[in-house]
């Protein structure tokens, strides 16, 4: 009993700074948080960062290497002298203006299925957990969605829809669901243990609020994590996809797509893999310090374990 | 020469802390065949000391001034592979939880046997004819299978007894014990004390023992240390100390101990029964496809009566079934069997729909103030939930929170604020507010003292007393402490293995039990010979 209060109110000294203080002295979170708001920002701007219309090519500005200068027709026929910073590709598409505008599709794609995986889970999970029910059949269902290679599932239902952004993330975040519904579905069995839901209960408390009232916001802090995982996971199987051509259709510019259709000739052009590929693995990377950072100051336990 | 000698001893905390020093130029001794009783209240330092004499403190709380001899030997600033050599042969420490201080994967004859290979150069058959030994000498049933068990498959009790063998193998000079047996039933940790009394005179070991119970101090202690906030107030034989107090602060925490006494208040007969219980009963099958069934019987048969402006207690220990009975009648769980009278209407097998509008009229609060508010919500919002449950305006709703906050003296000025800025007895007050908010007939108590500081014990018990009284409120006080049943009670009811072993008002059965669980109850309450509270 008193090695708990004494653990207990060593916590609290560590509460008294609040959660936003300690994100912001956190490394990980600083250097993560700053390079992913840098990814915003290009692309955001991608337009205004000396970029030309990434799907225009000129057949005279083929497998330029990067840095050299020349010259690219726009839509209206007209003639444009162009630095190619990253070079051009087979088709004399410029490969700086395609990796810009690329970041566009990444972030989306990670951004909206790590909340589509987040609000779907949630609810499943929130279910399964606290409607023991439900708990059999919606799990199992979980267990036989995880049983499927979430790149094979995904491959299958962008096939079954036609590819476009809004197939992709829904193909991605429908892999990522059965995760975040187990990971909820632990939190709300510990939490519905607690005496405070039980006090809930008694004062007569509806379901459906102890759920979103008392237990939801006692999981925010792993959820946030997950959702920076489940971001940088889907960056990443959105350019497998892409890479795979079972992903975006070629006439967007992502990542996927450009290594893709670099792929070919690698070995005499290595800059069409090597730029795309270097953002992607600067955005992963930043995403998921960031979630070491989140995970290391909203949960200081597990912190110390690491 | 002391087996252990601590002079000025001080121990910083970290910066932004409560306090600056964990410890304040402590001074003690522990002398050769001597039990020395560190008490104190939560976060009065008693376990830090008992780490810095270990060597084992956090990197955020240095020694920063003070020596400490272990048999004439300065182990202050002692490198730690020296310290390493010194723990389990000249000094070793048992811990509050068994279960978590032994290593689940491994057998206890194996952890025993660690422990003789670190430090001695025994063969393989010393080794173990000494482990049989020292289990045989903590009296454990069958050395030969407790050697070969593993910790889960041992009781609590057990455990502490693997925990002490492996402690005393090598027969150290200082046994530092941090509230051992507090995680203990009543009974076991009698049988306990005794053997750490027993081995501690035969071996003449010193025994620095770290406890909150002042029970347990007068059952074993030579000496007491009594600390506060860090700092020593009193360090004296046990008689000078727990009779002739000198401190106030003793004498106030002394005074705080309830005593076994029952009081005298005389319980109204024909006062009208709030809620009775008929035959109720509890079983947990487990349900498998394959195996065979299991069946636990938590409750069984359990008929008792609450009355209005009353206190009925149900003492067991743990296991007993007495918790199970309080969540049947608030029907977190349901019962298997019986009847649950509230005002007469059974709602022992109501539905959820017909049964929410009665659920108001019961309420509970649990044992643990720290997990009983939830900790994203202010106390505003916890106290209202309930009255707001059911159509009270918002206006009206805290208004009648302002007023419960004043009647469970606390600032209504605080509402605003989180629970983790409350200290557990604050917390607790918070929670009894809660209850009250529904303006129930009849309270539960759940343990609702048990994890608070003695002094702060006292108040909550003397708070719902008040509460009981001028509400005119039935309640039912679960409590595993005879000491705090006898201070609140009327009627009392033993539970032991889910059923009630013994029924009858407080009076008669403080004064002379009948049953015979009972009677080893009384028997194994620790510094029962010792009259408290009238200090």
């Amino acid at each position: 009993m008193d090695l708990q209060t004494l653990s207990v109110e060593s916590a609290n000294i560590a509460r008294r700074e609040s959660a936003w203080q300690r994100l912001h002295r956190n490394w990980s979170v600083r250097v993560g948080g700053c390079a992913l708001l840098v990814m915003i920002v290009v692309a955001g701007a991608a337009p205004l960062l000396g970029t030309v219309d990434p799907t225009l090519f000129d057949a005279a500005s083929r497998d330029l290497r990067p840095g050299q200068s020349g010259e690219i027709m726009t839509l209206d026929g007209e003639l444009l002298q162009h630095k190619f910073v990253m070079g051009s590709d087979s088709f004399g598409r410029d490969i700086y203006s395609r990796v810009i505008y690329g970041t566009r599709v990444s972030l989306l794609v990670g951004i909206a299925t790590a909340l589509l995986a987040l609000a779907f889970g949630i609810v499943f999970g929130l279910s399964a957990g606290y409607l023991r029910w439900l708990d059999g059949p919606l799990m199992r269902v979980m267990d036989g969605l995880m049983a499927i290679p979430a790149i094979l599932l995904a491959i299958a239902l962008v096939a079954l829809w036609r590819a476009s952004v809004l197939t992709v993330v829904l193909a991605i975040a429908i892999t990522e669901i059965p995760r975040v519904t187990r990971l909820v579905r632990s939190l709300v069995l510990s939490i519905r243990e607690e005496p405070y839901v039980e006090a809930a209960i008694s004062l007569g408390t509806p379901t459906w609020k102890i759920m979103f009232g008392h237990i939801l916001p006692n999981c925010v802090a792993p959820l946030l994590v997950q959702g920076t995982y489940i971001c940088a996971s889907a960056i990443l199987v959105e350019a497998i996809l892409s890479f795979l051509g079972v992903g975006l259709p070629p006439d967007i510019p992502t990542w996927g797509n450009i290594m893709a259709e670099g792929r070919v000739q690698f070995m005499a052009y290595p800059h069409n893999l090597f730029f795309p590929g270097v953002f992607l693995a600067v955005t992963v990377l930043a995403v998921n310090i960031l979630g070491d950072g989140l995970r290391d100051t909203l949960d200081p336990k597990m912190a110390k374990k690491v | 020469m002391s087996v252990i000698e601590v002079r000025d001893l001080t121990i910083a905390l970290p910066r932004g802390s409560d306090r600056t020093e964990a410890a304040s130029r402590v001074s003690f001794s522990v002398e050769r065949g001597e039990i020395v009783c560190l008490v104190g209240e939560s976060g009065s330092g008693k376990s830090v000391i008992a780490q810095g004499v270990m060597g084992l403190l956090p990197k955020g709380l240095p020694v920063t001034g003070g020596t400490m001899l272990l048999e004439g030997e300065d182990i202050t600033r002692a490198t730690q592979r020296r310290l390493r050599e010194l723990r389990c042969t000249r000094m070793s420490m048992v811990f509050q939880e068994p279960m978590t201080a032994l290593n689940p994967v491994m057998s206890c004859g194996d952890q025993l046997d660690e422990v003789l290979r670190e430090h001695t150069r025994l063969s393989p058959a010393e080794r173990r004819r000494k482990i049989l030994d020292i289990v045989r000498e903590v009296r454990l049933p069958d050395p030969e299978r407790m050697v070969a068990s593993y910790p889960h498959q041992l009781s609590g009790g057990q455990r502490q007894r693997i925990m002490i063998a492996m402690a005393l193998v090598l027969e150290p000079a200082l046994l530092i014990a941090d509230e051992p047996t507090t995680a203990l039933d009543v009974t076991t940790q009698a049988q306990i004390l005794k053997l750490i009394q027993d081995l501690q005179a035969r071996h003449g070991t010193g025994v620095l023992f770290i406890t909150h119970d002042f029970g347990v101090v007068a059952e074993i202690a030579h000496r007491v240390a009594v600390l506060r906030l860090g700092e020593l107030v009193e360090f004296g034989a046990r008689d000078e100390v727990l009779k002739r107090p000198r401190h106030d602060y003793t004498r106030m925490l002394i005074g705080s101990v309830p005593t076994l006494k029952p009081h005298a208040r005389a319980a109204d007969g024909a006062a009208p029964v709030v809620l009775a219980t008929r035959g109720l009963a509890k079983t947990y099958r487990d349900r498998n496809w394959f195996a065979q069934r299991r069946e636990v019987h938590a409750a069984t048969d359990v008929t008792l009566e609450v009355r209005k402006g009353q206190t009925l207690g149900i003492v067991g220990e743990s296991g007993s079934g007495k918790s199970t009975v309080a969540r049947c009648i608030v029907r977190l769980i349901d019962p298997s069997g019986g009847a649950i009278l509230l005002g007469g209407v059974d709602i022992a097998a109501m539905p959820p729909g017909r049964l929410r509008p009665l659920r108001r009229r019961v309420q509970i609060v649990f044992q643990d103030p720290y997990r009983s508010l939830n900790p994203r919500r202010t106390v505003l919002e916890a106290i209202i939930e309930g009255p707001r449950n059911y159509g009270l305006a918002r206006g009206a709703a805290v208004a009648r929170a302002r007023n419960l906050m004043g009647l469970v003296r606390m600032d209504p000025d605080s509402l605003s604020r989180y629970p983790h800025q409350f200290s557990g007895g604050q917390r607790q007050r918070i929670c009894i507010a809660r209850a009250l908010a529904m303006e129930p007939e009849l309270l539960i108590a759940d343990e609702a003292v048990s994890a608070l500081d003695v002094s702060v014990q006292a108040q909550v018990l003397e708070l719902l007393e008040d509460i009981r009284n001028r509400l005119d409120l039935a309640m039912l006080f679960i409590t595993h402490d005879l000491r705090v049943a006898a201070q609140i009670c009327d009627h009392v009811a033993v539970m032991s293995q889910g059923r009630v072993v013994e029924y009858g008002p407080a009076a008669q059965i403080f004064g002379a039990p009948r049953h015979e669980y009972t009677r080893a109850l009384f028997e194994a309450a620790p510094g029962r010979d010792f009259a408290f509270g009238a200090a």
